[in-house]
């Protein structure tokens, strides 16, 4: 067990490891501009190049780079360019918007997509027909075209939702629930179809196993079997597709919290991205690829307590 | 939004080659036919949108922003007083032919290095793994937005660099399908006729990667088209080239005074992705064959028969007069399934016997003789599509299957299964839930059926896995299934059905998934176990060694039909039917059959 965590814990540093290599790299190519971005339109040359100089930026790729890495590896982020806050402040006051922002959409997908799927595969017939449609629905729709559609319906014609928001963590949470019921819910029925078909799928193949037979001759209620033994097994493929899910609405919020305007992480890693802030990307980036592996690590976890199978080797 | 490269499973059938008629079922399948026209007529638009578009993408006629629909702007103008029909048509060119360039570069990354990581493994495989894990955990849209950052608003550049992101699922898919192929005896032949590993890719695992690689590019195309409406709705697309995010993010912004200028874009991504999926799909449904049809309508037919059972449930049956003392009788049962055309196919039919108390009967055929079907109707685990088509069974005097029912009653079953008839499956391992431990699968029945509690089972699961023979019952209690071998398996397996002290139990070739000495063992055991309890046993088995060993009468089953019945010495003697001759003389090889009888139940159990 502890060799297992240790491993994946080894093998989530080199992959952040890579990452923050290849990023650094690509960030280097569109450094041309950030002295002018950060002085202005009318500094002179002498200016930007006493910035840059600054920046380290008229320094070579690969002393940038383990200059960053230094700092970075004794947890010094540094700080913006742009603004000069430091980039561990600014996303703490981001990330709990865009983690409450997932976590609550992955929870409530979590549930109603268990529900909907086992409904589907033990009750067949026309629920089955129902999930089996909104699939493929949910996966024609783009999930911000549909936030489009409710932010302009919702929020701009009936006034049922702010339409704009400036929640931060120490808001009230009446605030928070306003401003991210919308977003939530854009986020749940994108996702929620294709995690019931998938939910689906896996008790379908579990309800077909010779042990549910045996268990029926024992005398085992079909109640039991259903939620004790069957969405035990089933459990597995339904968390793997939350893990994805998970992974995928990182990346998707940056421009769900656009349409809802939200201050979390994803506005930030726009600016940041188009003005060349590159403290502050790496910040965002690190801290998304630190996420993602907690996330993974966390599914592997619960695989191993729920199949004991995994759990030895 | 669930957008980027990991939220792409491969979804395609491996192991399918693509078949000159899977166009024809694609085009019959209303999904098909929508998704076609409409990605047609898109193509069409794309293709001769100078021709089509009455203004130019970029003409602007400042005298005329954000007009409603009329004769000149068929759907009316933008804030530029842009025509918003033109620049749609223009976008649908632009957007198609992105879509197309992602994929491709996709497939030229992912496809490659598929193949040879699929069919050499090795140092490429193992590398290319880690790269794609990499390529997996990376933020999608952080590295879109450094690379727009770093090369400019090019729809161009970020779809390439899309592409290589979303390599991975191409990756993965045609590894695991020419994984799946690379040991199958045709490509060994290949490559012992002497064909290059360069040939055989091509002509043999090719074939097998290209259905599951059309699904998925139709579904790539359809996140490449959302991820770069996406990008460009953030503000962050080239403001010089009509596209569809573009539209949309002129049209979100003012959203308060035009709110149609939302709809046209919206509604053309929408209609666009909508059509790849619906692709993916027919083609997916096109190849599964017609096989996924068929079961789909046996349900739709079973539903009137379904609600007579209903009906018949209310009525009492009495059983028939004088044969109230057999433990279970089955009375001319037919069993069957429907069919696609209407019809149904039996695989039980006409079969009598009787079990009395104590009394051990054999049911002897080869697989699919409707042996094994029997056995089910008898405990009503009958797959839901199967349906009585004839007969009854009475157990202890009473129905559970009454003449005219064509379902098996659960409510009569419910109290009598793992109560009074249990059973003994054949492959041990599969029958034991993995994820539970040996000792909680015993407990639960016991406290279920018995109502003793925890404790008093407990206690009665570690005795009776000492009586069926294991020598550390503590520990076999705390094991999972999988620490346990197939032999201590099976034993689990019968001290779960004898753990009620049922009156009769069906094993269902018991011993068939063991090893030739762990057999005789678990036969001795099964002897001991009946004696001692005298409980009634049905045994269903292929082999005569095992019948001649353990039963009282046997019943000789051929094509779902009974063909012999009677005790077992007289049958093995003077076999009547000339099949059971045939099966007699199989077994028994010639040789005279009763001076082989005593050694034959060990003997005969490796054949």
């Amino acid at each position: 067990m502890l060799t297992f965590l240790m491993k994946r814990l080894v093998a989530g540093v080199v992959v952040l490891f890579a990452i923050a290599c290849l990023t650094y790299a690509l960030l280097y190519f569109s450094s041309a501009n950030i002295a002018r971005n950060i002085l202005g339109e009318y500094a002179t040359q002498e200016q930007l190049d006493a910035k840059s100089a600054e920046l380290g930026l008229d320094q070579p790729l690969i002393v940038r780079f383990l200059g960053w890495l230094g700092q970075a590896l004794t947890g010094d982020l540094g700080s913006s360019w742009f603004t000069g806050q430091s980039v561990a402040g600014a996303l703490v006051t981001r990330l709990p918007v865009t983690l409450a922002l997932i976590v609550t959409a992955i929870i409530v997908i979590a549930i109603v997509a268990t529900l909907l799927g086992m409904a589907a595969a033990v009750k067949r017939g026309w629920i089955d027909r129902v999930v089996q449609t909104a699939a493929v629905v949910g996966d024609a729709i783009p999930g911000f075209v549909l936030a489009i559609v409710l932010v302009t319906f919702l929020a701009i014609q009936l006034r049922l939702f702010p339409a704009t928001s400036s929640i931060s963590p120490d808001s009230p949470s009446s605030a928070w629930t306003a401003s991210l019921t919308l977003p939530v819910i854009a986020l749940v029925i994108n996702g929620v179809t294709g995690a019931a078909q998938q939910v689906r799928s896996a008790v379908i193949k579990q309800l077909e196993k010779d042990y549910v037979r045996t268990l029926r001759s024992r005398g085992i209620s079909e109640r039991v079997i259903l939620f004790k033994h069957v969405l035990r097994s089933a459990a597995p493929a339904g968390l793997t597709v939350l893990s994805l899910q998970f992974i995928g609405m990182l990346g998707g919020v940056v421009i769900i919290e656009q349409i809802f305007a939200l201050p979390g992480m994803g506005a930030l890693a726009v600016s940041s991205t188009t003005l060349g802030d590159i403290p502050l990307v790496m910040g965002v980036v690190l801290y998304t690829v630190v996420i993602v592996i907690i996330v993974n690590l966390l599914v592997d976890l619960a695989n191993g307590w729920l199949n004991p199978k995994v759990r030895v080797s | 939004m669930t957008l980027p490269i990991a939220s792409i499973a491969p979804t395609g059938q491996s192991g399918v080659v693509v078949r000159a008629n899977t166009v024809k079922r694609i085009l019959t399948n209303p999904m098909g036919i929508i998704a076609v026209v409409i990605l047609t007529i898109m193509a069409v638009v794309a293709i001769f949108a100078d021709a089509i578009a009455p203004f130019g993408e970029n003409f602007a006629n400042i005298a005329k922003t954000l007009a409603a629909p009329d004769a000149v702007n068929l759907l009316g103008t933008d804030s530029a007083g842009r025509d918003t029909f033109s620049r749609l048509v223009f976008g649908t060119r632009i957007t198609l032919l992105s879509a197309i360039l992602c994929a491709a570069v996709a497939i030229a990354i992912g496809l490659p290095a598929g193949l040879i990581g699929g069919y050499y493994a090795g140092k490429f495989d193992s590398v290319a793994n880690w790269v794609t894990n990499v390529l997996m955990a990376l933020p999608g849209i952080i590295v879109l937005l450094t690379i727009r950052a770093a090369f400019g608003p090019s729809v161009w550049v970020s779809m390439i660099a899309f592409g290589i992101l979303i390599s991975p699922g191409y990756f993965r898919l045609t590894r695991t399908a020419v994984r799946s192929v690379r040991n199958e005896l045709y490509v060994d032949a290949a490559r012992v006729s002497g064909l290059s590993d360069s040939r055989i890719i091509a002509r043999h695992i090719f074939s097998v990667v290209r259905a599951p690689i059309i699904i998925q590019t139709a579904m790539v195309c359809g996140v490449a088209i959302s991820i770069q409406s996406g990008l460009e709705f953030l503000g962050l697309g080239d403001p010089t080239t009509a596209t569809w995010g573009v539209m949309l993010s002129e049209g979100f912004k003012n959203v308060y005074l035009t709110p149609t200028l939302l709809l046209w874009p919206g509604l053309a991504i929408g209609l666009a992705i909508g059509a790849l999926v619906l692709l993916g799909n027919a083609v997916r449904d096109a190849l599964e064959d017609a096989e996924t049809i068929k079961p789909v309508k046996k349900n739709v037919e079973a539903d009137a028969p379904a609600r007579e059972s209903r009906e018949s449930r209310k009525t009492p049956a009495a059983v028939a007069a004088g044969t109230e003392h057999h433990l279970l009788r089955v009375n001319h049962l037919g069993v069957g399934y429907p069919q696609a055309d209407g019809s149904i196919k039996k695989v039980v039919d006409d079969v009598s016997f009787h079990v009395d108390r104590g009394e051990v009967l054999g049911i002897v055929g080869e697989s699919g003789s409707g042996k094994s079907q029997t056995a089910f109707s008898i405990l009503g685990l009958l797959p839901d599509n199967a349906r009585i088509v004839a007969g009854s069974i009475q157990f202890d005097g009473k129905y559970t299957v009454a003449p005219g029912d064509d379902t098996v009653v659960q409510s009569r079953l419910t109290p009598l299964r793992g109560a009074r008839i249990s059973y003994i499956p054949q492959e041990p391992m599969s029958n034991l839930d993995p994820a539970f431990t040996i000792g909680s699968q015993l407990v639960a029945p016991m406290v279920k059926v018995l109502g003793i509690s925890k404790k008093e089972a407990t206690a009665r699961a570690l005795k009776l896995l000492a009586d069926v023979g294991i020598v550390t019952p503590t520990r076999t209690f705390a094991a999972y299934p999988h620490e346990v071998s197939g032999g201590m398996a099976q034993r689990v397996l019968i001290a779960g059905a004898i753990s009620c002290e049922p009156d009769l139990i069906i094993a269902d070739e018991p011993t068939t998934a063991l090893d030739v000495t762990v057999q005789a063992e678990v036969l001795d055991l099964l002897r001991d176990l009946q004696q001692r309890l005298g409980v009634g046993v049905i045994l269903v088995t292929h082999n005569f060694g095992v019948v001649a060993d353990l039963c009282d009468r046997v019943v000789v089953m051929k094509n779902g039909r009974l063909v012999e019945e009677g005790p077992v010495r007289e049958i093995l003697r003077t076999p009547r039917d000339p099949y059971t001759i045939t099966l007699l003389s199989s077994m028994l090889e010639d040789k005279e059959p009763m001076t082989m009888l005593v050694s034959s139940a060990k003997g005969s159990a490796s054949a």
